[in-house]
């Protein structure tokens, strides 16, 4: 399978090759990732895109073999991190590439925070562990780290338990462990979605400030358009545990080519629709839907798995599923039909529910 | 009279259990007209879903009053209020906590005909029948249970159970933030028809501001438990008076990369709690243009133009907020005027990371 | 019905639970077929005294000191156990459940002063208590079915109340307050059903307390002394423990089985009802 960035001139810090992780449960055997193939470089934000359930958060987890075994499993692939393939490192080995090499940010903050200890004492542990500092050092480099996120009054917080902190404060903790050491690679996984907008921006610049002064990659996991479109550079939209689409931010949200981003952009209210007056008790105008839903993991359509919901569906999609295919520059698409539906420069229009 | 929800100075206090009061809904007063979508926005905790559910008469209300088709319904006998909830219907957040999973859905939805002894057993299946097919589900729903749907389909169910004994006003409590993206549209899209088709008028909460944005025609914004600004929807957007509106319009990421913005002045902190609200405007330790006043005098929700209403001291100062100069000035650790001791922040080293 | 099915095979799936329900199915049929099986009175003295058991194929559980027989005692006396457990269990699972209801319900004073009383029975322990309801009342089947019932509904009450704060806060609920549904129609239609499983797992647990508390009172002699039941039974047999150790363990092993296979039920019940282990 072809990746749009094998290409590009400097080799990425992380390459995911047709990455399958399955979990085997008595219903039946979930393909939660299916063949997904990412590539992220130095300084680079690449944004993952996708409805609930289609596999983000595995696809993470994956890369820092976190999948709880049984029932998932790594049936295929590969993940480059600088070069070295991590699928068949040891449990010690992870270890060393976790924190030190590729650093994570969890869906839930208060999940990855440990409730009896103290904040300085969790960013202490890491750097004990990892960086082999003295406890006394470790501790003023936790006051650092939680000055370098923002939290005011480190050298008080550092004592503080998490319970006593906002969740705001609380994900800006878990962002300072993270990048506790200096990893090259941060992943995050849903960073904002259980904050305010406010605090939502806040978390979402103090990312993009940590890129540019540390030139990490980062690979932000998000459901929320909104979110992509403010923080990538590149997009890649996943679907029922495949990558359907990728691209350059910019180009991916002018020029849509999969069926399903393109619906997914009409679909959001600020994406199609302009906010223009209207008058008072009128109905706004129709935002144009994308009819059905994600089919379950357990019964998966053959082919191309947005085919049910696709209005350009045609038998050829139902047979195979389609391969990721370039479509100029770093543009890249598994739709058999973006070429013709696409070369009409019209963007297809209103998939009107009828249900 | 042309407006069918009238909430004047409506208050909801909570006891916190250690014998302090949550200030859930401090004082908050709204109309709504016929076939009108009204909006109400803000941060999680600020009092929305509260107001919502005391407007309901699901929380009896502190104090205050709700008036439906101009009919008083606080502090009703419960048989009297029964009868009037028919014109006061609420769509809930949660489409799996929102349905009883022991029940059918078409048992779900024959309950408010039956509670309200409207029609025999046969004309209630055909408005059942009826119902679903406008919320666009199949009949066969009927006999299954909520389990076997998803969450949009589920919120269907939620609409049409609202929908059944004809309301005038539905609250909608973040009817679509529990939903996938694609299927959010679907939703959206229900709710303007049944609006349109049948002069419904939404209060319609939520803190998705491109949400906001598409359905409603006026929008309340709520910050702890206060409204601070009420206007028009394109008046909103065009010209946000309250500082903490401008804040929250200016957080909002924006699903067009073409309009990404240079990276601006950030609201720091977070929302007080609301056991222990600050003195005067509640806004104000987190308000980069906040005076001493502020601090002393609460303000009042005033016209500033055209039912555009604001509860800002300094809204009407000239030149407060031309271009948001002098909001950024501030931010940016240079405050414009000087402000009350305790609020003065450690000047910012950077924008992005403003001190909590 | 999709959900009973469901249910079934998820229990069904639970060997020991299923193993529990065939011991209770085989206790029931002794209770049952006694009068026919037995119909002799139990306290007829039909053999010598002290027959060990296999001894004598007339008495195949052997007799006792009286020479009654033992095996139509385990057979009459299972009735008497399995009526006082159920009937004590249903009696304190109704007013627990209605106590319950109304406080988590309606909270406040109501709350308050339900609760203050349960908390007044659960403080006194549940075996004292009951020595001293029946010693007052005399013993009879009746009194001693309602002093067992009238020490075990406050941890109903409780576990009720439980569910019901915690149900009353639902969408669900208040969505049903919102199209004007009075209070006892929610509390009956839309709480209950849904507390419904932890309520009977408690129950088929309660079953095996009751039981139990039975047999002790009928060993202290506080059982009714017109009736056999497994703790008289032991309680009689006492005095004979060293040198005929059998008329103590026969009835003892019968009741150990018997709260066993109800232990074994309501944990069946509760991995069965308790949706956070379904479709594991
Ligand atoms: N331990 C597991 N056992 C079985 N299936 C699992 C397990 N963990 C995840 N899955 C399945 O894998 C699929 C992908 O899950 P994942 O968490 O990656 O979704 P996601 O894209 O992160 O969604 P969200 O936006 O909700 O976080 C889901 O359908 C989920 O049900
Ligand atoms: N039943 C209650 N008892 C005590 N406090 C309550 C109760 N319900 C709400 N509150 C408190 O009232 C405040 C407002 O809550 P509310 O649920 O109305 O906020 P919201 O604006 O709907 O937030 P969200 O966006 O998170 O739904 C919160 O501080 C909350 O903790
Ligand atoms: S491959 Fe076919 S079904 Fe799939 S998205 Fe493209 S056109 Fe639609
Ligand atoms: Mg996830
Ligand atoms: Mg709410």
């Amino acid at each position: 399978m072809l990746s749009p960035t094998s290409a590009a001139a400097p080799a990425p810090l992380l390459e995911i090759r047709d990455l399958h992780t399955h979990f085997f449960t008595p219903r039946g055997v979930m393909k939660a990732v299916n063949g997904v193939s990412l590539a992220v470089r130095r300084g680079e934000i690449l944004a993952v895109v996708g409805e609930s359930g289609c596999g983000k958060s595995v696809t993470a987890m994956s890369v820092l073999k976190l999948i709880a075994t049984p029932p998932g499993r790594i049936v295929k692939g590969e993940i480059l991190f600088e070069g070295r393939d991590l699928v068949p490192l040891t449990d010690r080995a992870m270890q060393e590439v976790r924190g030190e090499g590729i650093g994570m940010i969890f869906q839930e903050p208060m999940t990855s925070l440990n409730p009896v200890l103290t904040v300085g004492e969790q960013i202490a542990e890491t750097l004990i562990r990892h960086k082999r500092l003295s406890r006394r050092e470790a501790r003023e480099k936790a006051v650092d780290l939680l000055d370098l996120v923002g939290l005011s009054d480190p050298s008080r917080r550092v004592g503080q338990y998490p319970h006593e902190l906002s969740g705001g404060m609380r994900q800006r903790v878990v962002i300072a462990m993270a990048i506790a050491c200096d990893p090259k690679l941060l992943i995050a996984d849903e960073p904002t979605t259980a904050l305010d907008v406010t605090v939502q921006a806040q978390i979402l610049d103090l990312l993009m400030e940590m890129r540019d002064r540390l030139g990490m990659g980062l690979v932000i996991i998000t459901h929320d358009l909104g979110v992509v479109a403010e923080t990538a550079d590149r997009v890649a939209v996943m679907y029922a545990g495949r990558k359907v689409e990728e691209a350059g931010v910019q180009e991916l949200f002018a020029q849509p080519r999969h069926p399903y981003t393109q619906g997914l952009i009409r679909a959001t209210p600020d994406g199609g629709i302009a906010a223009g007056p209207r008058i008072a008790g009128r109905r706004p105008p129709r935002l144009t839907e994308i009819p059905g839903m994600v089919p379950p993991l357990d019964r998966m359509p053959d082919g191309c798995a947005f085919a049910p919901r696709c209005p350009h569906a045609i038998e050829a999609c139902r047979a195979a599923v389609p391969p990721l295919e370039r479509a100029g520059g770093t543009h890249a698409v598994a739709c058999i039909r973006s070429g013709e539906t696409f070369a009409h420069k019209r963007v297809p229009h209103a998939v009107e529910a009828h249900a | 009279m042309t407006n069918v929800l009238l909430v004047n100075d409506l208050v909801k206090h909570f006891p916190a259990g250690d014998g302090r009061v949550v200030h859930a809904v401090d004082g908050v007063s709204l109309e709504l007209d016929r076939g009108e979508t009204l909006s109400l926005v803000g941060e999680s905790g600020c009092g929305k879903s509260t107001l919502g559910k005391t407007i309901m008469q699901l929380h009896a209300p502190t104090s205050g009053s709700v008036m439906v088709e101009g009919r008083e319904i606080t502090r009703l006998p419960k048989r009297a209020l029964r009868t009037l909830r028919r014109d006061l219907q609420m769509v809930f957040q949660d489409p799996f906590a929102s349905l009883n999973p022991r029940v059918t859905v078409g048992r779900a939805l024959e309950e408010p005909l039956i509670v309200q002894n409207q029609g025999a057993r046969k004309e209630r299946r055909e408005r059942v029948a009826w119902l679903l097919e406008k919320v666009g589900l199949p009949a066969d729903a009927a006999g299954r249970h909520p389990h076997e749907f998803s969450g949009g389909q589920r919120q269907r169910i939620g609409i049409a159970r609202a929908l059944a004994l004809n309301p005038k006003v539905i609250i909608c409590d973040e009817p679509v933030s529990a939903l996938d993206v694609s299927v959010r549209a679907q939703v959206l899209n229900l709710l303007a028809d049944l609006k349109e088709e049948f002069g419904l008028a939404y209060l319609f909460i939520s803190h998705d501001l491109s949400v906001v944005e598409y359905v409603s025609d006026r929008v309340a914004v709520m910050y702890l438990g206060r409204i601070v600004e009420v206007a028009r929807r394109e008046d909103l957007w065009a010209r946000p008076l309250h500082p903490y509106t401008r804040a929250l319009l200016d957080a909002a990421p924006v699903a067009d990369p073409s309009r990404r913005r240079a990276r601006r002045p950030r609201l720091a902190g977070e929302v007080p709690s609301p056991t222990n609200p600050p003195s005067g405007c509640r806004f104000r330790t987190r308000c980069p243009i906040a005076i001493p006043r502020c601090a002393e005098e609460v303000p009042h929700l005033t016209d500033a133009r055209d039912r555009h209403m604001v509860a800002c001291h300094r809204a009407f100062e000239a030149g407060t907020f031309e271009g948001g100069a002098l909001a950024e000035r501030a931010l940016a650790g240079a405050p414009a005027t000087p402000r009350p001791g305790g609020a003065v922040a450690s000047s910012p080293r950077s924008i992005a990371t403003a001190r909590l | 019905m999709n959900g009973i099915l469901s249910f079934a095979r998820r229990f069904a799936r639970n060997r020991a639970a299923l193993a529990g329900v065939l011991v209770l199915l085989f206790v029931g049929a002794m209770a049952l077929s006694a009068p026919f099986v037995y119909p002799s009175d139990p306290w007829d003295m039909v053999t010598m005294p002290f027959v060990w058991p296999g001894e004598d194929a007339e008495v195949w559980l052997g007799s006792d000191m009286m020479g009654r027989d033992l095996a139509s005692g385990i057979f009459h006396g299972a009735k008497v156990s399995l009526t006082i457990g159920f009937v004590a269990t249903l009696l304190a699972t109704l007013f627990g459940t209605l106590v319950g209801a109304l406080a988590g319900y309606y909270l406040g004073l109501a709350d308050t002063l339900l609760m203050r009383v349960t908390e007044l029975f659960q403080t006194i322990p549940q075996f004292i208590f009951a020595i001293v309801v029946v010693a007052i009342l005399t013993p009879s089947v009746t009194n001693v079915t309602l002093a067992i019932a009238l020490v075990s509904w406050p941890s109903v009450a409780r576990l009720v109340r439980g569910e019901v704060l915690a149900l009353r806060e639902r969408e669900f609920v208040q969505a049903s307050r919102s199209i004007g549904m009075g209070d006892l129609r929610i509390i009956a239609t839309q709480i209950l059903p849904n507390a419904l499983g932890p309520i009977i797992v408690m129950g088929s647990l309660m079953v095996a307390t009751a039981i139990l508390t039975e047999a002790g009172l009928a060993f202290l002699g506080l059982g009714d002394p017109n009736v056999m039941s497994w703790g008289s039974i032991i309680g009689a047999g006492r005095d004979a423990l060293r040198s005929a150790w059998y008329i103590t363990a026969i009835p003892g092993f019968a009741i150990l089985l018997t709260v066993l296979a109800l232990n074994l039920v309501g944990e069946g019940l509760n991995d069965a009802l308790n949706p956070r282990l379904k479709n594991r």
